[in-house]
């Protein structure tokens, strides 16, 4: 092979450079975003761990049950009751859309679809310029 | 040997019970399971129709728009000024075109001399037999079992099928974003539309469940927009159908039309 050593040092410096940010954070977790709330509320319809994984599967079901079945009115494990509604029940705690939701979604990268037809909650210009990815 | 294959028999047969008692425990452990139920004062029907009573119509101020600005104030329906982008839930048609077929010389003057050349409220005839849902490939539209033809918008794909099947024009596709068109002020407890998706007159399902009647229905001061449950015979709808003669938008193509045309 011609010019072997110079090929086998730039490879190794072109793999140390690309596996870079692999080595540089190895053993480090990434911080999660920290998100806003906005409220005092103390408990969402379900328990915050449900609320964590499943809240996609949840809003799901409210979906199909409000728009097919005619069903309005979610009755949780705790027995309280919420008209299922992303725009008027959820939006009402979560008001803070650009720094709980976004926040949130932006560091796991995904990019549901709500806010393109349901209308997100007002927030306060500064936030809204702040939280804007 | 035989003795063996049959505690071997024995001792398979009872893990399997074993295996299959743990979700059944775990189902009976489990303590009170979210339901859903509707609003409890929701409005409960068999048949939902209307019937628009021109007659009435004619009494109020001229050029009156009262139940096309309440419907589309509360479903934040975009307005474009290109006809052909036109979003239309419920919208003035002028009688020749909204009863192709049914016209003559003298239900034409009748139009001119007798309603002052009023043109037609035309909205979705939910019908009993709708085009719109027998052609949708993603059961994005529906036929709901109180008789409303709704849509569920999270699963149009804007094919434009319904369009092309509905024979009254009840159909709009939402060819841009249509937010910044909404001129009304905007609905905050009802979404909007998004780029790429059919939308229609819903008979106001949303405030059905509520208790209430549709928007255009409340929103008409001469009580010219009649709703109500055609299956009940003691209903307010029925009552003016018994009385009054009515005709129907189209209906020789079958589709059942549910909105019916006093004039």
């Amino acid at each position: 092979m011609y010019n072997s050593g110079k090929i086998i040092i730039g490879i190794i410096i072109f793999l140390g450079l690309i596996t870079y940010p692999f080595w540089r954070n190895v053993g480090k977790a990434a911080t999660p975003p920290k998100l806003e709330v906005g409220t005092q509320e103390k408990q969402c319809v379900e328990p915050t761990a449900f609320m964590k994984s499943s809240h996609m599967q949840l809003l799901d079901q409210w979906r199909d049950e409000v728009v097919r079945n005619k069903k309005r009115v979610y009755v949780s494990s705790t027995g309280k009751t919420y008209t299922m509604s992303l725009q008027n029940t959820c939006t009402k705690c979560h008001a803070k859309k650009s720094e709980f939701c976004d926040r949130c979604h932006n560091y796991v990268d995904v990019s549901p679809r709500c806010w393109d037809c349901h209308i997100a909650p007002v927030e306060q210009q500064q936030q809204a310029a702040r939280g804007d990815k | 040997m035989d003795n063996t294959r049959r505690s071997f028999l024995k001792i398979a047969g009872l893990s399997v019970l074993g295996l299959g008692a743990k979700p059944v425990g775990e189902a009976l452990a489990q303590g009170a399971q979210p339901k859903v139920e509707p609003f409890p004062n929701a409005k409960v029907g068999k048949r939902w129709a209307m019937v628009v009573d021109h007659k009435k119509c004619l009494k109020a101020k001229d050029g009156c728009k009262d139940c096309l600005i309440a419907c589309h104030t509360v479903h934040n329906v975009p307005s474009f000024d290109n006809p052909k982008d036109a979003v239309k839930w419920i919208w003035l048609e002028p009688f020749e075109h909204a009863f192709p077929g049914q016209e003559n010389k003298y239900i034409e003057e009748y139009i001119k001399v007798s309603l002052k050349g009023l043109k037609m409220v035309v909205l979705c005839n939910h019908c009993d037999n709708p085009a719109c849902v027998r052609v949708c490939p993603v059961q994005a539209t529906f036929r709901r079992d109180d008789g409303i033809v709704a849509m569920d918008y999270h699963r149009c794909i804007g094919c434009r099928f319904c369009m092309a099947a509905c024979p009254y024009g009840a159909r709009s596709l939402n060819w841009r974003d249509p937010r910044p068109f909404i001129k009304t002020e905007l609905n905050r407890e009802y979404p909007t539309r998004m780029r790429g998706v059919v939308e229609k007159c819903n008979f106001c399902a949303e405030r059905l469940a509520k208790g209430q009647n549709p928007a255009c229905v409340d929103a008409c001061k001469e009580k010219a927009l009649i709703f109500g449950d055609l299956e009940d015979a003691n209903s307010e709808i029925r009552q003016v159908l018994r009385t009054n003669p009515t005709i129907q938008r189209k209906a020789h193509l079958g589709t059942r039309p549910e909105v019916y045309y006093i004039l």
